[in-house]
């Protein structure tokens, strides 16, 4: 009796440290994403310092219009749908292999597409049956615009990441044509897509203007998470990225598995487009070219593929984007301090990366 | 008289292919340096823009298109410096790094101008242009090809100095070796981190020229985002030439008219989707990747950091 | 060669100790290294024979001890201090840039300003092909060199800066009996000239036919030495009884024997190649013609010096390379047009040599890289789900019946050694009822010890019915398991012919093209 009862609380302690092993795991690699984001805030300080702008206003403009104030925070949570899509997108590519710079491209050009059917289809269709549609159809899009890099890496061998760059390019400006050529409003004055009736765009929730994106977007990026490190289809797309000459040496189909790398993840950038289309933009402008793709390259990769990470990250980059809008207004700069922040993060992360190597290397 | 074959469209389409052409060859000299040492530079475009900034703002503060050039060559340099101390030096992802030293210097070189400039929008000192004798004198494309600043001539002479290093200089041997084999180098008493930091700050250098080019002699004023994807453009030049950089000049040439049809197109009367025109030096590239890049020659040892004690 | 030790060492180890995470790799070394001596460096894989090369090249610097050079304490920062101080390596691996010339290779790291001496290089390269006494054009490029003149590059590149010390790594592996041979004359030409030469090899005969000295490693500690009036004094045979107890600790077997046995007269064919061809880019094609036809149960043995399409026969057997033409038939079927999976599924093995860059994938467990040919497939993964605990119970099966050195199933398989890493793969490759192994240099790089295991394997697995194309460039390994053997040159297979005694000349001759059959 007393035998058993002390092995449960021996099973029982062991769970404890193990649990405490792995929050102070979690604590640790917290700690090591947090200084990266800590040295980008100092350094982007100095810079509004120069500007001769006061760096501790704009940073808490940013956090009150961002985070804090309803409204901000409601936007910040509608632009994390989009951005939790394209991380998805990348949470298959990167650790493949694969590097999809093309999202940008892919995001465009699915969204036009949407852009145009959407009012289309609109008075002919009940709500779910047309998001559906709209979601398959924005991910099939941008799917079959990554077949291009897709069969040109998979059978010539040719470098995915001149060919998805170039063509972001050539889809923007693509895009661009089929909005001025073909789906333009023929009652409007600009070139722009018909608009999507605000009563015909996606569900929302708690009574706030944030739809139904973002359950869609916080599904893909844990679905990916799960995807990549439980199953079969995913382990081979790690072994494609960690020896592509391993897995050919174990039988894996290479063109197959290169064509459905590309498609999932050129996919998720058009899936992502449609959410936000559907959701908020309900039109497509001829020179639409919402530029976050590339933004979101260095998150995922910052967030090393993990779904949790992953999250936090994206919340973290549209806190700034949202609330960095109003601060820049009210500073009177323009509107690119994010940009600069996200160089500056990548930067810091590659040294605490290597800090971190050399700390290993010690013990 | 208007049309493809009209003396208007030739000669706008020559010379604009030059101007813009310029800071492809620059920029594809310098990344086909640090491509040949084993360092893929995707932040080249970064450079650029960083390059075509600074060289306006040294132009703007000495009234001298030279002080520009040279300003945005140091500017350049400056921002490669990030890629020599972290993926030279401390073997980070190079494609990561790269994609940040171009976002940070869009984001930079905007908020600057945009809280400096953004009120007044000046220009630089206007350029001279020189032409060289007998030469411009051709019909139609002389005045297309030899009419031009003196820093459109000196890329030229540039590349042609590079040609020579790479094949017959003691630091073109070991640039090569640094991205073919960096072990041999280091066992043969080379410093693969020396040669490799050497080629991405002549990069930079490089990038920055052209990027200052852009601004000083082709537009004659920064706008953000004024590179506009011909850093991405000359990386591709970069890989295309594979390593016989004398190529870079017919290949700069070709792509800068690529980029320049739409005003030529205009010019000369000709109604094409100006959105079509412009895409076509991307598709253009695809095509190019598609019919050349299966040979394209890349290094062996390309995009992969450098660890002494690890093989 | 007694009176070399009245003189001044070249140089002095003198307590080396260096440690990696969780290894050590030298542990309180002390070598010295006398002009006119050839010392042989002895250990099996993972002694630390690396390690210290390492160290005494600049590529790796110790965590303690001291290094005299001439008497003289000195460090060695880097690879060029090591050259400018006289002590020239010759690495395992080659070390050339392949894309440049000869000549520019030797100017490589040397000339580092603008201008190129490349004049007074070609006399320097003249005056040590003379020491060598051999012959090297200058204006060739490396890469298409054959393996024994790069190897004299690279003797020549390791004595540009000054002839001090010689340190051979491994430099038998990839040469040819007679290739062999001019190495030995090149060693022994630079000796009587007054160099000291270091020869690190894991084969006891080599150290003890070409060495003056022979130091033994044992796991990163100096457990013995045989000293010259050793050598000349007592019988081979004591040697090497008491070298390998050095080498394994008490008990070895590291003896040969004759594995191979008879095939049965009556066994049907079950695996043709007819004519196979693949195009090459360089003067004759990477596969000629190529045909054979095996009996079940049969080993035939492919010999032939490196390069000479071996590699690419055994990756068109696989699937992994396209043929031009000909046919591959198991059981009569053609498997010509199959993919690499479905040959798998028919029994088709290839043994990779390879192992770090296509037959393990280095930052995955040793469990998952025992299932890598079967992702997906039950009772591993189940409903595509992975199933850990059954992979986990599989890899500790194989791992402990293939006797492989590993802490646990869970360890990254790059930190293995080659040997142990071999042993995984060949545990993966015959788990699963093979019909038709393809071997490409199994043994290469492994002691003799694991090789004698590994070679049992494979004649044991033919008598239980598997046929067995084994590709080596042993040829002491090929006549003692396989039953016939063919020669491979320049894409070219000779007629394979009776394994018996005393071949081994023959097949050299053939190896090098100096006669057909």
């Amino acid at each position: 009796m007393s035998a058993l009862h002390d092995e449960t609380t021996v099973v029982a302690a062991e769970r404890v440290s193990a649990i405490e092993g792995r929050l102070t795991r979690i604590g640790r690699s917290m700690a090591t994403a947090m200084i990266p984001v800590i040295g980008a805030f100092v350094i982007g300080g100095l810079l509004l310092a120069v500007l001769g702008r006061n760096p501790f206003s704009f940073y808490g403009n940013v956090i009150h219009h961002g985070l804090i104030g309803s409204l901000g925070r409601q936007e910040t949570l509608i632009r994390m749908a989009p951005l939790l899509l394209i991380a998805a997108g990348l949470m298959i590519a990167f650790p493949a292999g694969i590097w999809n710079l093309g999202t940008d491209g892919q995001y465009v050009m699915g969204g036009v597409i949407v852009a145009d059917l959407g009012p289309e289809l609109a008075p002919h269709f009940s709500g779910f049956v047309l998001f559906t549609t709209l979601f398959v159809v924005g991910f099939a899009v941008a799917a079959i615009w990554s077949l291009i890099p897709a069969i040109l890496k998979a059978w010539y061998g040719i470098n995915e990441i001149i060919s998805t760059l170039m063509l972001t390019f050539i889809g923007l400006r693509f895009s661009a044509f089929l909005v001025k050529e073909y789906f333009y409003d023929r009652e409007t004055t600009v070139p722009q897509t018909r608009v999507l009736a605000v009563a015909d765009r996606l569900p929302r929730m708690f009574s706030s203007r944030v739809h139904i994106g973002l359950v869609v977007g916080f599904v893909a990026v844990i679905a990916v998470h799960f995807m990549m490190r439980n199953t079969a289809f995913g382990l081979r797309l790690r072994i494609v990225g960690m020896n592509p000459k391993a897995a050919i040496h174990a039988g894996m189909n290479m063109k197959a598995l290169t064509l459905a790398i590309f498609t999932l993840s050129a996919g998720f950038a058009g899936l992502a487009a449609a959410v936000n289309i559907a959701g908020v933009d309900g039109v497509v402008r001829a020179e639409w070219n919402p530029a976050v793709g590339l933004l979101v390259v260095p998150l995922v990769f910052l967030a090393r593929f993990h779904a949790a990470s992953v999250i936090a990250f994206i919340a973290a980059f549209a806190v700034f984007q949202v609330g960095g809008e109003s601060a820049s207004r009210k500073a009177d700069i323009p509107n690119f301090m994010v940009l600069f922040m996200v160089g500056l993060l990548l930067v810091f992360m590659a040294l605490g990366e290597y800090m971190q190597l050399r700390s290993s290397r010690k013990h | 008289m208007n049309g493809l074959f009209s003396e208007v469209f030739i000669s706008s389409l020559v010379s604009g292919g030059v101007i813009a052409g310029i800071p492809l060859i620059y920029a594809g000299l310098g990344e086909a340096i640090s491509e040949r040492a084993g360092v893929l530079n995707v932040g080249l475009e970064g450079m650029m823009l960083g390059g075509a900034y600074g060289g306006f703002v040294g132009a703007l503060h000495f009234h001298s298109t030279w002080f520009g050039l040279l300003s945005g060559g140091l500017t350049g340099m400056i921002i490669s410096l990030f890629m020599v101390v972290l993926c030279v030096r401390l073997n980070s992802n190079q494609i990561v790094v790269g994609i940040a030293i171009t976002l940070g210097a869009e984001g930079v070189t905007a908020l600057l101008h945009g809280a400096i400039y953004a009120d007044t929008y000046p220009r630089v000192p206007v350029v001279h242009p020189y032409a060289i004798p007998f030469l411009s004198n051709i019909p139609i494309i002389g005045p297309g090809f030899f009419n031009h600043h003196i820093s459109a001539y000196l890329a030229v002479v540039v590349v042609f100095f590079v040609s020579w290093v790479l094949k017959s200089t003691g630091i073109g041997l070991s640039i090569k070796a640094a991205g073919d084999q960096p072990h041999a180098l280091e066992a043969a008493g080379g410093g693969v981190h020396r040669i490799r930091t050497i080629s991405v700050l002549s990069t930079g250098l490089l990038a920055g020229l052209g990027g200052s080019f852009i601004v000083l002699v082709g537009a004659g004023l920064f706008v953000p985002f004024i590179t506009n994807g011909k850093g991405f453009l000359a990386i591709v030049l970069a890989m295309l030439v594979r390593g016989r950089v004398r190529w870079l000049i017919v290949a700069g040439v070709l792509f800068g008219m690529s980029l320049s049809l739409t005003t030529a197109l205009q010019l000369a009367g000709i109604d094409v989707p100006i959105d079509l025109v412009l895409m076509l030096p991307f598709v253009l590239i695809i095509v190019v990747l598609f019919a050349f890049g299966r040979r394209s020659y890349l290094p062996a040892a390309l995009a992969l950091p450098y660890d002494r004690e690890q093989r | 060669m007694v009176l070399a030790n009245e003189l001044t060492p070249s140089v002095e180890l003198i307590g080396i100790t260096k440690t990696y995470p969780g290894v050590v790799a030298n542990s309180d070394i002390h070598l010295t290294l006398r002009p006119g001596e050839v010392h042989s460096l002895l250990g099996e894989n993972g002694a630390g024979k690396s390690t210290l090369i390492g160290i005494l090249s600049g590529m790796v610097q110790p965590d303690a001890g001291e290094i005299r050079i001439k008497g003289e304490t000195v460090r060695i920062n880097s690879p060029r201090d090591a050259l400018e101080r006289g002590i020239g390596t010759v690495y395992q691996h080659s070390l050339l840039v392949p894309t440049l010339t000869v000549l520019d290779n030797l100017l490589l790291g040397v000339d580092q300003g603008w201008k190129l001496g490349r004049d007074a290089a070609k006399a320097r390269l003249q005056e040590v092909s003379t020491l060598l006494d051999v012959e090297i054009d200058p204006s060739s490029v490396v890469g298409d060199l054959a393996l024994g003149q790069r190897q004299q590059v690279e003797i020549v590149r390791a004595l540009w800066r000054g002839e001090g010390v010689l340190i051979l790594d491994e430099p038998t592996s990839m040469l040819t009996p007679q290739g062999a041979e001019k190495l030995v004359q090149v060693v022994r030409r630079l000796v009587s000239n007054g160099l000291a030469v270091v020869f690190i090899t894991h084969k006891l005969n080599e150290a003890l036919d070409l060495g003056d000295r022979v130091t033994v490693l044992r796991r990163g500690k100096i457990v013995g030495e045989v000293t010259p009036a050793e050598l000349q004094n007592r019988s081979r045979a004591q040697i090497t009884d008491e070298v390998l107890k050095m080498i394994f600790g008490e008990k070895s077997d590291a003896s040969y024997a004759a594995f191979a046995s008879q095939v049965s007269e009556t066994a049907d064919e079950t695996f043709r190649v007819d004519h196979l061809s693949v195009e090459g880019s360089g003067p004759h094609p990477v596969l000629d013609n190529v045909s054979f036809t095996l009996k079940r149960g049969e080993i035939l043995g492919i010999a032939g010096i490196d390069g000479n399409g071996q590699k690419e026969l055994a990756e068109v057997l696989a699937g992994q390379r396209h043929a031009d033409s000909g046919e591959i038939i198991l059981d009569d079927q053609s498997i010509q047009n199959l993919s690499i999976a479905a040959r798998q599924a028919k029994g088709i093995r290839y043994v990779t040599d390879d192992r770090h860059g296509e037959g393990t994938v280095g930052p995955l467990s040793i469990a998952l890289n025992i299932v890598l040919k079967r992702v997906g497939e039950v009772p591993f993964w189940r409903w595509s789900l992975v199933r850990h605990s059954s992979i986990r119970e599989f890899a500790r099966k194989l791992i402990h019946d293939h006797d492989v050195r590993a802490p646990h199933e869970e360890v990254a398989i790059s930190t293995l050694s080659g040997g142990n890493m071999q042993k995984v793969i060949l545990a993966r490759e015959l788990a699963l009822e093979p019909r038709v192994v393809v071997y490409n240099k199994p043994t290469y790089g492994l002691d003799a010890r694991t090789t004698s295991l590994v070679l049992a394997s494979i004649a044991d697995q033919a008598k239980a019915g598997v046929t067995t194309v084994f590709i080596s460039t042993e040829l002491s390994e090929i006549v003692s398991i396989c039953h016939r053997v063919a020669v491979m040159y320049r894409g070219k297979l000779s007629e394979p012919i009776m394994v018996r005694s005393g071949i081994e000349l023959k097949l050299g001759a053939l190896m090098t093209g100096s006669t057909t059959l």
